[in-house]
């Protein structure tokens, strides 16, 4: 009976605590939380765009969701507040049941790279080499948006491969590869950037490569479209995409 | 009254989600997806590889749970510990460890790689060493336990007897446990089916070679909701039913103390005179 009382503070307190990280929007002044759903190969990208926005505009806390493309929809469509969506190709936002306020305006493009380990030591020079026998190449799943571009690169060029594995993002890829499980794998070129020292990109020519174009739009059902605007011309403003270009997009 | 209100409450948590799954489910589709090519390697490989694990885990549980049960060596209690670690652990933690450890350029792995050309990532054995790893800790944990209820006095009485430590344990031990084996066994194995992280981290996903219905059911769910809904549905039927089935079955015929004693030496008696 003793302990009684300070378990029930402890957990008053819990409730708290709990409370007060929930509400966002509540409380003095006109801090609106914006909700940003977008693509996994944005994060990096993203979190400095955030930091840059919340210097010019202070009152609005940006909440990043990052995953597959369609893992956004299929939230938004199970009725995930999401005020921004930022999905990897142009296509997945048309999935949105509830469709877009407005039209959906185009954000940024990205290239595919073959992505090797440090010091290459398999000696991968072209999409053609990957085909050779004994090579464990890992790829991502054709579920998600990378898998399917690296699938339509490697028809592209004409060139079948044995997949040791399809890996269900494109950071999947790149940590196996990193690590030395696979011998190589086909990603972002943004990925290969973001690898930094850790691994080596194989430039895939022009003529064989794909372009992802990255969409922006407002689901209809976002409870700050306003905001969401003014984050959307941010994003698409010369600041933003300086830091985007500083990641590897739109090249 | 309580005690029923919560345990009502209890079962609707695991009956409501089941439920919501069935509301949604397209049944218009179900053959559609339950037909492709994809699902029946996906389903072929996690029956295959689960049952090679449950089995493997009674291989090499048994012996420890009866080494954690009846002897008493110094170090048991973190021998015990380890061989439970792994069921508190996220898979996904096992899954890691496992990739640095036998991985192509893990501690361990680089040396079967080069010596015996074994890679486990990215193979069927590495699945199967995922699900052994996330487990075998059911199954020595049941049989330990029920190694420990077993009264080692039948044991003692079979031995003087005559009869071999062998013939002993497969006769008087073995089917005194067998509830605990069986219910042991059962757990294993429906981790085994439903294993994830450990297995997508360490094994990879590939249809055919490593793509379990779990692995198959998560990619489902980025490109198809739909059909993630349908293959959730197979594997709760597949599992409710195997539960379903084993428990009144084998665990049901669990005897009273006072008659397992009459029969067992009974038993005793007459399975070492044969």
């Amino acid at each position: 009976m003793r302990r009684a009382p300070s378990v029930l503070l402890l957990g008053a307190a819990a409730l708290a605590a709990m409370a007060t990280s929930c509400s966002g929007d509540s409380g003095g002044g006109d801090r609106v939380t914006l909700e940003v759903f977008a693509a996994s190969s944005l994060t990096d990208a993203m979190w400095e765009i955030g930091e840059a926005y919340r210097e010019t505009h202070p009152n609005t806390t940006l909440r990043f969701n990052f995953a597959g493309s369609a893992s956004l929809v299929a939230q938004v469509n199970e009725g995930a507040p999401a005020d921004v969506l930022v999905p990897a190709d142009l296509q997945s936002a048309e999935r949105l049941d509830a469709g877009i306020v407005g039209t959906s305006e185009v954000l940024t493009t990205n290239t595919l790279t073959i992505i090797v380990e440090r010091g290459n030591p398999q000696s991968i020079d072209s999409l053609d080499d990957l085909a050779r026998p004994g090579l464990a190449v890992v790829l991502a799943a054709p579920d998600v948006p990378i898998g399917k571009y690296a699938q339509e690169v490697l028809d592209k060029a004409g060139v079948v491969v044995s997949p040791s594995s399809l890996e269900a993002s494109a950071k999947a890829v790149v940590t196996k590869v990193v690590l030395g499980e696979a011998d190589a794998g086909i990603v972002y070129t943004t990925d290969v950037i973001a690898a930094g020292d850790t691994a080596v990109g194989v430039v895939i020519p022009e003529q064989q490569n794909v372009q992802a174009t990255y969409a922006v739009v407002v689901p209809r059902e976002a409870e700050h479209p306003d905001e969401a605007a003014t984050f959307i011309a941010f994003l698409r403003g010369p600041q933003a995409q300086a830091i985007l270009n500083k990641f590897g997009f739109g090249r | 009254m309580l005690a029923v209100v919560l345990a009502a409450v209890a079962v609707a948590f695991f009956a409501l989600p089941l439920v919501g799954l069935l509301w949604r489910m397209p049944w218009s589709r179900v053959w559609e997806v339950l037909s492709s090519r994809a699902v029946g390697r996906a389903l072929q490989l996690s029956v295959t590889t689960s049952l090679l694990a449950a089995a493997i885990s009674m291989v090499f549980g048994v012996p420890l749970a009866w080494m954690l049960a009846r002897v008493g060596f110094p170090g048991r209690s973190v021998v015990r510990a380890l061989s439970t670690l792994s069921m508190v652990l996220p898979a996904v933690v096992g899954g890691v460890a496992l990739f640095f450890s036998f991985g192509r350029r893990g501690l361990f792995g680089q040396y079967l790689d080069e010596w015996f050309g074994i890679r486990l990532p990215f193979s069927t054995a590495g699945v199967v060493v995922a699900q052994v790893f996330v487990a075998m800790p059911f199954l020595v944990l049941s049989v330990e336990s029920a190694l420990r209820q077993l009264d080692s006095r039948l044991e003692d009485a079979a031995r003087t007897l005559g009869g071999s430590r062998w013939y002993v344990f497969r006769r008087v031990t073995l089917p005194a446990i067998r509830p605990g084996l069986v219910a042991g066994a059962v757990l294993a194995w429906s981790r085994a089916l439903g294993e994830f992280g450990a297995t997508v981290t360490f094994a990879g996903n590939l249809p055919g070679r490593t793509q379990t219905m779990p692995l198959a059911t998560y990619l489902a769910l980025e490109s198809d909701p739909e059909a993630a809904l349908v293959l959730s549905l197979l594997l709760i039927a597949v599992s409710f039913a195997v539960l379903l089935g084993l428990r009144d079955r084998w665990l049901g015929q669990a005897r009273t103390p006072a008659s397992k004693d009459a029969a067992s030496v009974d038993g005793t008696a007459s399975a070492v005179a044969t």
